[in-house]
């Protein structure tokens, strides 16, 4: 009862102070003649967006245009927070290497690019790296691979029944779980130990090949073609394309955020204490399984939670998209929609709240992952 | 006494309206944004970030060019000076909130005037101080000679939060284009981009074409195509709800160009007092007390045009001398010159 009461307390003055805001900005804005409502959501959004990963023209609705840009924040976060949680991996790791050129260029990359400041690497990027690529019709290409100042155009696999193949994916991930469990509970019956992760691999390298080997699903390699725009200028047709505005911002969030996940790993692995090495060493594990079995699980514990908020920060950070036409949400929901219907305090609290969610997923999840690595006290 | 009672109460009832009547005119004679800006002795003006020929930072630091003119009439009328004004720049997204919010209290900033800006943005336009149209801008080389010659796959750059992006959408689903749209907040950044070889066609009002075609790195490599796609009546902009403010905005922008309808130029404003035209006296303020029912001083506009100049005065100075646009006016010549440019009388 004690604990109940404040919490209900602050409970009550969120209320009152959410209200207050609500009816102070009700008030005002019907004093300028405003209305407060989301029925524009339904409205056509009758502009047009780069880049969607989802269907979309000029005659969908706002609703839809959140969507693509959601979908497309979602996107560069997501790759943004593999590949910088690689180079954190690899300069962290590096750094602690005993080979002085490798250790030098690690120390070199996590001090020049956590220093300089975020919007001025995505600047230097956009406008000026990517600046002096070629026009797609000076370049010859490599491997149909042609990186132009237009795009990055790839070739792309076009499926047939992709779904089958991604439902066997999904069940072969499933399998790994109860195998990975079953044979650890053989492993600690009878001591003998698996090939575990060889095992895993070839789960799921085999089952989803299965709809590929009987013919169900199928894919095409498409491959870019050169199409002539004008006298002076031409793109490619087919293919994958993979816009400047994306790239430069996927380079520039994860090469500065792979710094602040490189000295995590590194706090982390110098923070196990020597004797657990010489330890384990002593009771005969090997190199490797004194990385996998002693030093990593507690290392981890170290690197995660301040992993974590570097994930949220690169999230976050997304939203400089709008400096370089990349169009996430910001630059599409909070800017051209915004500005095309003048619903101001919805859009925005409607921006809020998506980052607000997929904040506290990432927490989530990570809080998740954190606590199955957490030492469990017997 | 019952009698009296009632003549007194219905005496009472008639001041009481007359009282409240005079006091309604009075409030509505000093507006809200009125007093605040003769209070704060600037008038509030939102412009753009930077177009040259309209709202554009000189060497010296001052803001010059047609929209800014007309702000700096208004503070003219209102304040008595022409340089009495703060100007505020605002890329295409920021203007209606910077007004609503009452951050600016005009906005002059080669903004369309439309349907849903004026009904469903809380917004009034005043007026069009430049009539204009939605074209493109291309390489030289690239050897396209109209709208004709575009082809599906094509990359357009321009600005979000525009009439632009509009029209551009329209324009291309009715020729059955498919095309990649890329905006920029910002209108240098548009521009820039589509000059470094991202895009194959800029877009944009075409008198900003113009002006964005002189700060290219090399302006001769680029063209402008003769199609017009949309119109563009670009006008000054105030908060809906102020009707004295948008009466003295309309007004300022209005007695300019009637200014060059009848000859009355900053140079010969003083000796047109003594002219036997009844409408140039007016123009001066030497008859028909126009300040008085706008709630200023009859002087305000005889100050628009010494301090200003007229409608053509300006159009000269910003457009023309500057080489932005050096031809014929075309739609912004006067009515009585072929164009399209007629006001309302000053009556
Ligand atoms: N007239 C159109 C477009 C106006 C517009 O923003 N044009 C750009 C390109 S010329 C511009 O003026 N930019 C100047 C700036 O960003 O300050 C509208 O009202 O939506």
């Amino acid at each position: 009862m004690k604990k109940i009461i404040p919490q209900l307390l602050t409970l009550i003055l969120i209320f009152l102070i959410i209200g207050f805001f609500t009816f102070n900005a009700n008030v005002n804005m019907s004093n300028r003649g405003m209305e407060f409502g989301y029925s524009f959501l339904k409205r056509a959004a009758s502009f047009d967006i780069q880049f969607s990963l989802i269907e979309y023209s000029r005659e969908s609705t706002y609703a839809r245009a959140y969507l693509v840009g959601l979908l497309n924040t979602l996107l560069v976060a997501f790759s943004g927070i593999i590949f910088a949680t690689f180079l954190g991996l690899f300069f962290g790791i590096a750094r602690l290497s005993p080979n002085f050129l490798i250790n030098r260029f690690a120390g070199f990359y996590v001090e020049f690019f956590r220093n300089l400041p975020l919007l001025l690497q995505l600047f230097f990027w956009y406008y000026a790296a990517l600046r002096v690529l070629p026009l797609p019709h000076e370049t010859e290409g490599f491997n149909n691979f042609y990186l132009t100042i237009k795009s990055l155009y790839t070739p792309s696999l076009v499926w047939q029944n992709l779904n089958i193949f991604l439902y066997l994916l999904i069940f072969a991930i499933l399998l790994v779980f109860i195998v990975k469990n079953y044979l650890k509970k053989i492993q600690e019956k009878e001591g003998r130990q698996y090939p575990i992760v060889y095992i895993s691999i070839l789960i799921l390298i085999i089952i989803p090949s299965l709809s590929l080997i009987f013919g169900i699903s199928t894919f095409e390699v498409e491959y870019p073609v050169y199409k002539q725009l004008s006298k002076s200028s031409g793109t490619f047709i087919g293919g994958l394309a993979i816009p400047p505005e994306f790239i430069s911002l996927f380079l520039a969030l994860s090469l500065y955020t792979g710094t602040f996940i490189a000295e995590n790993v590194r706090a982390g692995i110098e923070g196990i204490n020597k004797g657990q090495k010489e330890a384990a060493a002593s009771i005969g594990l090997n190199r490797k399984q004194i990385l996998n079995l002693v030093v990593l699980p507690q290392a981890l514990r170290i690197i995660i939670p301040p992993t974590t908020n570097q994930y949220l920060n690169l999230t976050k950070n997304s939203s400089l998209a709008a400096a370089i036409a990349y169009p996430d949400v910001v630059l599409v929901f909070a800017g051209t929609a915004l500005m095309q219907t003048g619903r101001a305090i919805e859009i925005v609290s409607i921006t809020m709240f998506t980052y607000l969610s997929i904040s506290l997923s990432i927490s989530i999840f990570m809080n998740y992952y954190n606590k199955k690595f957490s030492l469990t006290e017997k | 006494m019952f009698k009296y009672l009632k003549q007194l109460t219905s005496l009472v009832a008639m001041v009481a309206v007359l009282f409240t009547f005079t006091t309604e005119t009075m409030a509505a004679k000093k507006s809200k944004t009125l007093k605040n800006t003769i209070k704060k002795g600037f008038v509030m003006c939102g412009v753009s970030q930077g177009l040259a020929g309209f709202s554009n930072v000189d060497a010296a630091g001052n803001w010059e060019g047609m929209d800014v003119d007309v702000c700096r009439a208004v503070a003219a009328a209102v304040l008595g000076d022409s340089n009495k004004v703060k100007f505020t720049g605002l890329s295409a997204k920021e203007r209606f909130t910077a007004l609503n919010a009452g951050q600016v209290d005009v906005l002059s900033r080669n903004t369309t005037w439309t349907l849903t800006r004026d009904a469903d943005l809380n917004l009034t336009f005043v007026g069009v101080n430049f009539y204009d149209g939605q074209g493109f801008m291309v390489r030289k080389d690239s050897g396209m000679k109209s709208t004709a010659d575009f082809k599906s796959g094509m990359a357009v750059c321009t600005n979000i939060g525009t009439t632009t992006e509009l029209n551009l959408a329209d324009f291309m689903a009715s020729k059955g284009l498919e095309y990649k749209l890329v905006g920029f907040e910002k209108a240098d950044e548009a521009r820039d981009t589509y000059g470094a070889g991202r895009c194959d066609a800029y877009t944009t009002d075409k008198s900003g074409l113009a002006a964005q075609r002189t700060v290219l790195a090399n302006p001769d490599d680029h063209i402008i195509l003769p199609d017009t796609i949309s119109k563009e009546p670009l006008g000054p902009v105030v908060r809906q709800g102020d009707s004295v403010w948008e009466d003295i905005v309309r007004w300022s922008l209005n007695v300019m160009i009637e200014a060059e309808e009848y000859g009355v130029t900053s140079a010969n404003a003083d000796m047109m007092k003594t002219s036997k035209n009844p409408t140039v006296l007016k123009i001066v303020g030497v008859e028909g007390g126009m300040g008085e029912k706008l709630g200023l001083d009859n002087d305000w506009s005889l100050r628009i045009i010494k301090q200003v100049g007229n409608y053509g005065e300006s159009y000269k100075r910003n457009i023309q001398d500057t080489g932005i646009l050096p031809g014929s006016r075309g739609p912004n010549a006067l009515w009585t010159n072929g164009g399209i440019l007629y006001v309302p009388p000053l009556r």
